[in-house]
């Protein structure tokens, strides 16, 4: 008993002294928590269906950031793991029944293949050849989509699929904890070992070739990693629509991801799934001036960008955060001395 | 059917070769992956319509008219959005996304989704060889040759020329030499939307506008220039007719091409990439760290 208090009790300590003391931390904890306890405050089903959706795109925005933002594998043709696993879900859950707890993963593993697919060929390629060669991708599948309906539904896709679970705040709670895990699992690996391999091959894969790194071996990691995530998404958006239609392949599928990422900050993970999540609402709310919503959206992401090219959360963290010169440790803007070395911030 | 195809392959390719060199110009120069390209050439095909249907002006005097306002438009873009962020390359990238999705929209916005039309230059048809061929689509393709020669002729013979193609081969040193790199970047995207407006004249009496016909264009651009090699204005020639060959047969000759036509034209750029990754006429660029 006094173990676990212990635990306890340095589990607290841990979270007063890393959590609570910045703000970005506290403004993550909040973010969390206030999804979490959504549904006990409205089950309104136009907003749960919102914020199903944007989780789901969350997730994918971030397995982006992963494959192109970590890596720095500028992948063009995203829309292809999405739409792979959204169809090879729709599939297996229609004609095999395989319930939604078994198809997504399944699914999945056909985004991982297609992540294969891709890696192999752009293994060496690099820069905007990598981006223009990954944007065909998704594109050639959609003709092969168009060109043989009758396995895939041609334009009016895959229908009739079974529901993801019962309810809709169900769908809601496996959908938020599939984005809130996954995503801090990808951040986690991010920030391993692992993570830093990654990071040296987007900065410079020569050099770390040279230091003994099989980059070959990793970067395909990389796509298949990115691959799985995208298709747990895409398997997940396409139990929620109970749909997997051509517009999963869609160019402007790919092009959504991207602005989606870039616009909150790429190599952060987070800054992704904040971008989903400030952007993917606020196209809702444009509702009321159909006509110029995407107007408004294209203008506002170009307006954004030029005062802060990086992406929106960096420039935030930068704002409220900063780093001590000494152990590069993080401390609230309005600190003079770091909390972890007590070396004087500039 | 041969015929068809020849003329069609023509054409088509003579359309992105305009398209794929505009590209090539300013991804060789300013370094930027300008997705919102093939926007211009919509948007010239607007502003033709515009001056025709709403100004009065015969379709000819509309579309001289629409050149210079295209490329206002354009280098008003570049100078407002691309030119403040051109040091983040990811920025640039969503950036000139956000550019295309914006005009789209505006355009979406003014004429709506239907289908508009110019009428052709000049009326009536001819026999080549049995087939019936409209002189607007020959003359299409006589004017498509002639600005690629001009093009040709503006890149090797002129010193703004000179300029462009120096900076497109190494930045820093033509720098240091003394160039404006700023000022050649600027007259390479004036050329380059200069271009896509001009492919956007040609087109248009031969197609139906609407607010989406950036992006077949825009892939099979894309497709171009990495098939010919990045940066390189030959490249983007022969691959231009590669790729329109490949659509016109593929159109004609395979059931369902139409659907497919795509796919085979980006599924050959890829096989060339496998045999060679810098395309088929890459530079290979010093590494730029």
């Amino acid at each position: 008993m006094s173990l676990v208090t212990a635990h306890l009790r340095r589990a607290g300590v841990i979270f007063r002294n890393e959590v609570l003391v910045l703000p970005s931390r506290i403004a993550v904890l909040v973010f969390i928590l206030g999804l979490l306890l959504l549904p006990v405050f409205t089950q309104d089903s136009y907003i749960l269906r919102i914020l199903i959706l944007t989780s789901i795109f969350a997730l994918l925005a971030a397995s982006w950031d992963f494959l192109s933002g970590f890596t720095g594998q500028m992948n063009f043709g995203h829309a292809l793991f999405f739409g792979v696993a959204a169809y090879s879900t729709a599939l297996l859950n229609l004609h095999l029944g395989i319930p939604p707890w078994g198809s997504i993963p399944l699914g999945a593993l056909g985004g991982v293949l297609a992540g294969l697919v891709v890696g192999i060929p752009c293994l060496r390629l690099r820069g905007a050849y990598l981006a223009l060669t990954t944007l065909s991708f998704p594109i050639i599948l959609m003709g092969v989509v168009f060109a043989i309906p009758d396995i895939s539904g041609g334009e009016l896709g895959i229908s009739g699929l079974a529901r993801l679970s019962e309810s809709r705040v169900g769908d809601y709670y496996i959908s938020v904890l599939l984005m809130l895990v996954l995503s801090f699992a990808m951040w986690k690996v991010t920030d391993s070992k692992t993570g830093i391999i990654l990071h040296a091959i987007r900065e410079d894969e020569l050099a770390c070739r040279a230091a003994g790194i099989n980059t070959t071996r990793y970067k395909l990691m990389a796509f298949c990693v990115s691959g799985f995530l995208a298709g747990i998404s895409g398997g997940a958006y396409a139990h929620v629509m109970r749909l997997a239609g051509p517009s999963t392949l869609e160019v402007a599928m790919s092009f959504q991801v991207i602005i989606w990422a870039v616009f909150g900050g790429m190599v952060s993970i987070y800054g992704p799934v904040a971008g989903v999540f400030i952007l993917f609402p606020l196209m809702e709310l444009l509702r009321f001036i159909p006509q110029a919503r995407m107007l408004v959206f294209a203008l506002l992401v170009l307006v954004t960008l030029l005062y802060m090219p990086e992406g929106l959360i960096p420039w935030i963290r930068d704002k409220i955060e900063t780093v001590c010169p000494r152990c590069k440790a993080r401390n609230v803007a309005s600190r003079s001395n770091c909390r972890v070395c007590n070396a004087v911030l500039d | 059917m041969l015929m068809d195809i020849i003329i069609n392959g023509l054409i088509n390719g003579s359309v992105y070769a305009l398209l794929a060199i505009g590209f090539s110009l300013v991804m060789g120069v300013a370094r930027i992956v300008n997705i919102a390209h093939t926007a211009f050439y919509m948007a010239s095909a607007y502003f033709i319509y515009m001056g025709f249907t709403f100004a009065g002006l015969s379709p000819l005097l509309a579309m001289f008219c629409a050149l210079p306002v295209t490329v206002a438009v354009g280098l008003a873009c570049y100078r407002l959005f691309i030119k403040p962020i051109q040091e983040h390359e990811a920025a640039v990238l969503i950036g000139t996304i956000a550019l295309a999705i914006a005009i789209q929209e505006a355009f979406l916005m003014s004429f709506g989704g239907s289908f508009l039309g110019v009428p052709p230059l000049i009326k009536g048809y001819t026999w080549i060889l049995g087939v019936k061929v409209t002189w607007q689509h020959l003359l299409a393709l006589g004017v498509a040759l002639l600005v690629l020669l001009a093009v040709r002729l503006f890149l090797m013979r002129t010193s703004v020329g000179l300029a462009i193609r120096s900076t497109a081969q190494d930045r820093e040193v033509a720098n240091l030499m003394g160039m404006n790199v700023t000022r050649v970047a600027m007259w390479a995207v004036a050329v380059s939307v200069g271009l896509a407006a001009i492919a956007g004249a040609i087109v248009v009496p031969l197609v139906v506008l609407d607010p989406h016909m950036w992006m077949h264009p825009l892939i099979m651009m894309l497709a171009i220039v990495v098939l010919g090699g990045l940066g390189s204005i030959e490249g983007s020639f022969v691959g231009a007719y590669i790729i329109g060959f490949t659509e016109a047969l593929v159109v004609f000759l395979i059931p369902l091409g139409a659907f497919l036509k795509d796919s085979v034209a980006l599924s050959i750029m890829i096989l060339v990439l496998l045999i060679r990754p810098e395309g088929l006429f890459g530079v290979v660029f010093e590494e730029e760290r």
